[in-house]
């Protein structure tokens, strides 16, 4: 077991370490910051200055050293544009972002498990039929085209939804969130649904997948001839066997999520980090890009302990120290 | 042509406005871009400069067609060529209760070249300035490196803090407790990519704001804020998508509000190289000299281009031909210059007058998202170019590559824009067209490195006449011979417009600016 | 994204009839996947033939009008020809760009993963085949890459890389490859401990032509019930990335981007220009996706009854 972590550790800090090289390497090859933030007016001195001023006058190398030095201190640099430290940009906005992601999340599951395992009980029915082929088109239709249709449908011509933007937000353990609020919900409830709506597809699938095979697994034949109810053999002994495969892809997917909401965030105008590093990287603030990433890395080693020892308490023929080499 | 053209509402100016029929006066507006800082002095971005006009007040104020008009100076003259003195106004009180005085000036002109990591300092209005000496509490006198017309012009830009505040950081603004100002309106919180909230100053000395409360929400995507304003939850918005201008004027619940822009729309070119990188024959092969040295093609370019097709067709009429670096009107604009007609078959023959008569091809870069419908425009221009036998290849990208691509002058012929803050065209003859000189800051932005005597002196010569009409009849001729020389060529004026709900008027503004204190209720 | 996980077996080959025959009728057995293989079928056609079946060639800026921009459909152009979905701001006739949209979005869809497939399963069957400090090597760099989002390194990639049809292809192979590598690997390592790999090993064989000419040939059903999936995952991630404003030249419009330029006119009524494309975008990926399940649910040998 501490074996594991350790090597867990020893690769992520070998990936924040290359993730940041290319960073910078991709920064300083797509443009120079200076040319985009300056004021049009500006001359030659105020540009030296400006360039001085962000530190942007030594040479790449000497830059990153100062980066990597400075982030073992635990200081990611400050953000050209905003002139505040880059981590507290990324973790004002990471509340929003995280209630978005963990909704989808949510909706994805509370729907899309009842749906999946009726499609995976009744295959051949009309409204098997039906989940799935609707699933399929939670899978195809772009994420940005379904956002704006639920704009125009929700808040357009049935006014029923806010169109866009965050909601009220109320503090909670010194973190504001709009979840609390009946006017945060009403503002959350169309980002949520449209990030959810891809997930809710791979649930419903994964949910009807492993559905049609724990049915035919010997264990429930044998349930089935002892006389167990099927209310309790689809209850208890197939959503058990479901759940193994949803708890691992819905963590790996929690990332992508966060990633995702890229996308959702632009179209709603939701106040997140994934249009903090689309509007970061419109502007090159390279201090800020590098710490989304650095963020999204940990997270990501966070998500996956945690789903590797949830699916060693889920399954107990796997064991951490053997789940991965 | 007037200059302003208040479309749907009532005639503007004859409207008469009566205070607050709404019971709790509330305001919610809709922004395009985003505010990075609360600091007035940390970065000279419009969005910033935008909402630092509601809780600061400047020396000198522009009125919505950017003229020069009182603000915290009460009125100001010249004493000799670098010598200005301003009497300020009395009775001016912060928003923490204390008097504005002469003090507060030099605390404000002493952090201006202080705050730490600008990417873009406000010096550029403050380094003309060579020193400053308080007389009384409400008189002070300002001296210049030399004689320096545009001194009120810049101090315009200047946001006055109060001299408590001459050492707060960055942080303090943004944390708001260092948002002392004078302005119509108080800060009352910011979340940051998200909403600013104001609320009224009723200490403020001018005009008495419509609104308790303001509410600036921050919404960039376009489609996003429309659907906002359609469903009621903005009762204003800025930058309307001209996509959606012609369904919003028929909306019998929303109001629009357009005026012409002191941003223009232009084609800048490489005057400068022998050969130039993006011009080749039609086979792609180099050419032996740069057509676009030659007056005759660049006529030739001018006179392809239907500005009318594209103000119509790909702006939606949301802009004007443009024939000079300024709408008619602004200080320093011609006459005499009006823009090129859509002309196929004189394009053609000046091209082969010129030794072009099978034309040749180029690539028009332009970024993809800085400017009204830009990367549609590119390609418009490439199909009336196709027309007169140059074939046109298109190039967009992101502004974040453009600009410094084009900075490093790898494009032969570009699209660009340029606001002129200042509302004269000093600013832009000096940074886009003078011969480019790093040392005096002239031509900065002459990225086709265009060079004219003639003109440079005509610029020189009124840059240092401190007599406006003087120095306007120079700078008309300075205009005129750049703009007869297509050191530029010239597209359209963008229209900045703004969208209401029915029941809330606004004065469109010449400088982007979206002022809550403009907006007023409709008894 | 993830694809669904498929380290299967392939299919068993008991029936009297060929194993080909029985897969083509087992196929066919679902009247919708016979329906997805038929507008497949369709769209494949229009893409390939996109040139010569278009009324105009959206590509070429000399053909355009701007006066003719946005055109209701079924108006005339001013030269009479009609436009049956109207046109784009620039004068573009939304049928012919739909073809050729079309055909670009496919041509970079079908290219991204078969670039990738190729990559993937090298990896992947080099991993399995050797073992020791080359899988585990490969298999923490496809492990790393998993984690990471897709949109994310595409993002960053094509941000680095600028625009461009090569760029975007470059951007969606390093994404996808990955995905192969691990589908590979998995079926890779079932297939290693089968007898006829160790017989072939026994009779000398180079490594070369174990992995190539035995192993290869036996993993490949899996990966191409997953080359379906990212085909249609590859479309779908053009189309967003080129919303986000990064990939295709805005010349050379593939679907996604077709829909982005008129998403800024979807409020104002002008639905055609985002609403044909997006129609056109749907149909291709989920005739792909219908396409792909009924082949994972043929050639999985545990649900066969």
């Amino acid at each position: 077991m501490p074996v594991y972590f350790i090597r867990r550790m020893m690769q992520s800090v070998l990936v924040l370490f290359v993730m940041s090289l290319l960073v910078f390497v991709g920064v300083f090859a797509i443009g120079n910051p200076i040319d985009i933030l300056i004021s049009p007016e500006a001359d030659q001195h105020e540009i030296e200055r400006a360039t001085r001023a962000l530190g942007l006058d030594k040479p790449l190398w000497e830059q990153y050293g100062l980066f990597v030095v400075n982030a073992l201190k635990g200081d990611l640099g400050r953000s050209f544009v905003f002139n505040i430290p880059a981590i507290d940009l990324i973790l004002q906005r990471m509340p929003a972002t995280m209630e978005l992601a963990i909704t989808a999340t949510f909706m994805g599951v509370l729907l899309g498990i009842p749906l999946g395992m009726w499609a995976g009980l009744r295959p051949e029915s009309f409204s098997g039929k039906l989940i799935m082929s609707g699933s399929i088109l939670g899978f195809s239709l772009p994420t940005f085209w379904v956002g704006l249709m639920l704009i125009m449908i929700f808040a357009v011509f049935l006014g029923w939804l806010p169109s866009t933007g965050r909601g009220q937000t109320r503090e909670f353990l010194g973190v504001h969130l709009s979840i609390l609020t009946w006017d945060g919900l009403r503002h959350l409830a169309m980002p949520a649904f449209n990030l959810a709506l891809f997930k809710l597809s791979l649930v419903i699938r994964l949910a009807r997948a492993g559905t049609r095979e724990a049915i035919l697994q010997d264990y429930v034949k044998f349930a089935r001839a002892k006389g167990v109810s099927s209310r309790r053999i689809i209850g208890v002994h197939v959503f058990k066997n479901i759940m193994i495969p949803i708890v691992t892809v819905l963590g790996l997917e929690l990332g992508s999520t966060i990633a995702f909401a890229v996308v959702t965030e632009t179209v709603f105008a939701w106040p997140g980090m994934g249009k903090l590093i689309i509007d970061s990287i419109n502007l090159l603030d390279r201090p800020v890009i590098v710490a989304y990433l650095m963020v999204i890395v940990f997270m990501f080693i966070f998500i996956n302990l945690v789903v590797d020892l949830l699916y060693s308490v889920l399954d107990p023929r796997v064991r951490i120290s053997e789940s991965k080499g | 042509m007037k200059r302003i053209f208040a479309a749907t509402g009532a005639g503007l100016a004859a409207a008469v406005f009566l205070a607050s029929a709404v019971a709790a006066a509330e305001i919610t507006i809709g922004l395009g871009a985003d505010v990075t800082s609360m600091d007035p002095h940390y970065h000279t971005l419009s969005p910033n400069n935008n909402i630092a006009t509601h809780v600061f007040g400047t020396l000198i104020d522009q009125d919505e067609m950017q003229k020069l008009k009182p603000g915290l100076a009460e009125s100001w003259r010249i004493i000799d060529d670098s010598t200005w003195e301003f009497k300020l106004r009395r009775g001016v009180k912060f928003h923490d209760g204390s008097d504005f005085t002469a003090d507060d000036v030099v605390a404000t002109l002493a952090r201006v070249p202080a705050v730490p990591n600008s990417p873009a300092a406000f010096t550029i209005y403050t380094k003309s300035i060579a020193g400053v000496s308080v007389v009384d509490p409400h008189t002070m006198i300002v001296k210049t490196a030399g004689p320096y017309p545009l001194l009120p012009t810049d101090l315009s830009n200047i946001f006055i803090i109060s001299q408590k505040q001459a050492k707060a950081a960055t942080e303090d603004f943004n944390a708001g407790k260092a948002m002392n100002g004078t302005g119509p309106f108080k800060f009352a919180s910011w979340a940051r990519g998200d909403r600013i909230n104001l609320v009224r100053n009723d200490g403020y000395w001018g005009p008495k704001p419509a609104w308790d409360k303001v509410t600036f929400k921050l919404i960039t995507n376009d489609p996003s804020r429309v659907a906002a304003l359609l469903a009621g939850d903005l009762n204003a918005i800025e930058i309307v998508p001209t996509a959606d201008m012609a369904k919003l004027k028929t909306n019998k619940d929303i109001n629009i509000f357009r005026v012409v822009s002191n941003r223009i729309i232009f084609f800048h070119l490489d005057t400068d190289r022998d050969v130039s990188p993006f011009v080749t024959d039609k086979q792609g092969k180099p050419l032996d000299r740069n057509p676009l040295k030659d007056l005759r093609v660049r006529k030739a370019l001018s006179k392809a281009l239907n500005r009318p097709g594209i103000v119509d067709r790909v702006m939606e009429g949301e802009a004007i031909p443009a024939g000079q670096l300024l709408p008619d009107g602004f200080y320093g604009t011609s006459p005499n210059l009006k823009p090129e007609a859509y002309d196929v078959e004189g394009a053609r023959k000046l091209l082969a007058e010129a030794g072009y008569p099978q034309g040749f091809a180029i690539t028009i870069h332009g970024p993809n998202n800085r400017y009204v419908n830009d990367e549609k425009i590119v390609q418009a221009a490439a199909q009336m170019f196709a027309r007169i036998g140059v074939d046109a290849k298109v190039e967009t990208m992101p502004s974040n590559v453009f600009f410094t691509r084009a900075n490093k002058l790898e494009f032969s012929f570009m699209l660009v824009g340029w606001g002129s803050g200042t509302g004269e065209v000093s600013s832009p003859l000096r940074s886009l067209l003078a011969t480019f000189d790093a040392a005096r800051g002239m031509g900065t932005a002459n990225r086709g490195r265009y060079s004219n005597k003639q003109m440079d002196a005509l610029l020189d010569q009124a840059l240092a006449t401190v007599d406006d009409a003087k120095r306007e009849k120079l700078l008309q001729q300075a205009s005129e011979v750049a703009i007869n020389n297509l050191g530029i060529i010239p597209l359209h004026y963008q229209v900045n417009s703004w969208a209401t709900r029915k029941g809330v008027m606004y004065v469109p503004r010449t400088d982007e600016n979206t002022l809550a204190l403009e907006f007023k209720p409709r008894s | 994204m993830t694809a669904p996980d498929t380290a299967l077996e392939p299919a068993l080959a008991a029936k009297p009839q060929t194993p080909f025959q029985r897969f083509l009728a087992d196929f066919f057995d679902s009247k919708i996947a016979t329906a997805g293989l038929v507008v497949l079928a369709i769209i494949l056609f229009v893409a390939i033939f996109a040139p010569w079946i278009s009324p105009q060639n959206p590509y070429d800026l000399s053909k355009l009008d701007i006066m003719d921009g946005r055109l209701e459909p079924g108006t005339k152009s001013m030269d009479g020809k009609p436009f049956l979905l109207g046109t784009d701001d620039q004068g573009r006739d939304m049928l012919s760009a739909i073809f050729y949209g079309l055909r670009t979005s496919l041509a970079v869809g079908v290219t991204a993963s078969f670039c990738a497939m190729i990559l993937g399963m090298t990896m992947g069957l080099t991993a399995a085949y050797f073992g020791g400090l080359v899988e585990t090597i490969i298999m923490r760099i496809v492990d790393i890459q998993l984690s990471f989002p897709s949109i994310l390194i595409a993002l960053i990639l094509l941000a680095v890389l600028g625009q461009g049809v090569d760029k975007i292809i470059i951007a969606l192979i390093a994404v996808q490859w990955a995905y192969y590598a691990r589908t590979t690997r998995g079926t890779a390592l079932v297939e290693r401990r089968k007898e006829y790999i160790e017989a072939a090993q026994c009779l000398a064989l180079g490594d070369r032509r174990v992995v190539f000419r035995h192993l290869f040939p036996n993993c490949l059903p899996p990966i191409i019930v997953v080359n379906t999936v990212l085909i249609a995952n590859a479309i779908a991630l053009e189309a967003t990335l080129s919303f986000l404003g990064l990939g295709l030249p805005i010349t050379e419009p593939s679907l996604g981007l077709l829909i982005a330029n008129g998403f800024t006119y979807l409020l104002s009524g002008k639905y055609w220009i985002s609403f044909f494309p997006g129609v056109a975008l749907l149909f291709t990926i989920v005739s792909i996706n219908l396409v792909g399940d009924q082949l994972r649910d043929v050639l999985n040998p545990r649900l066969q009854k």
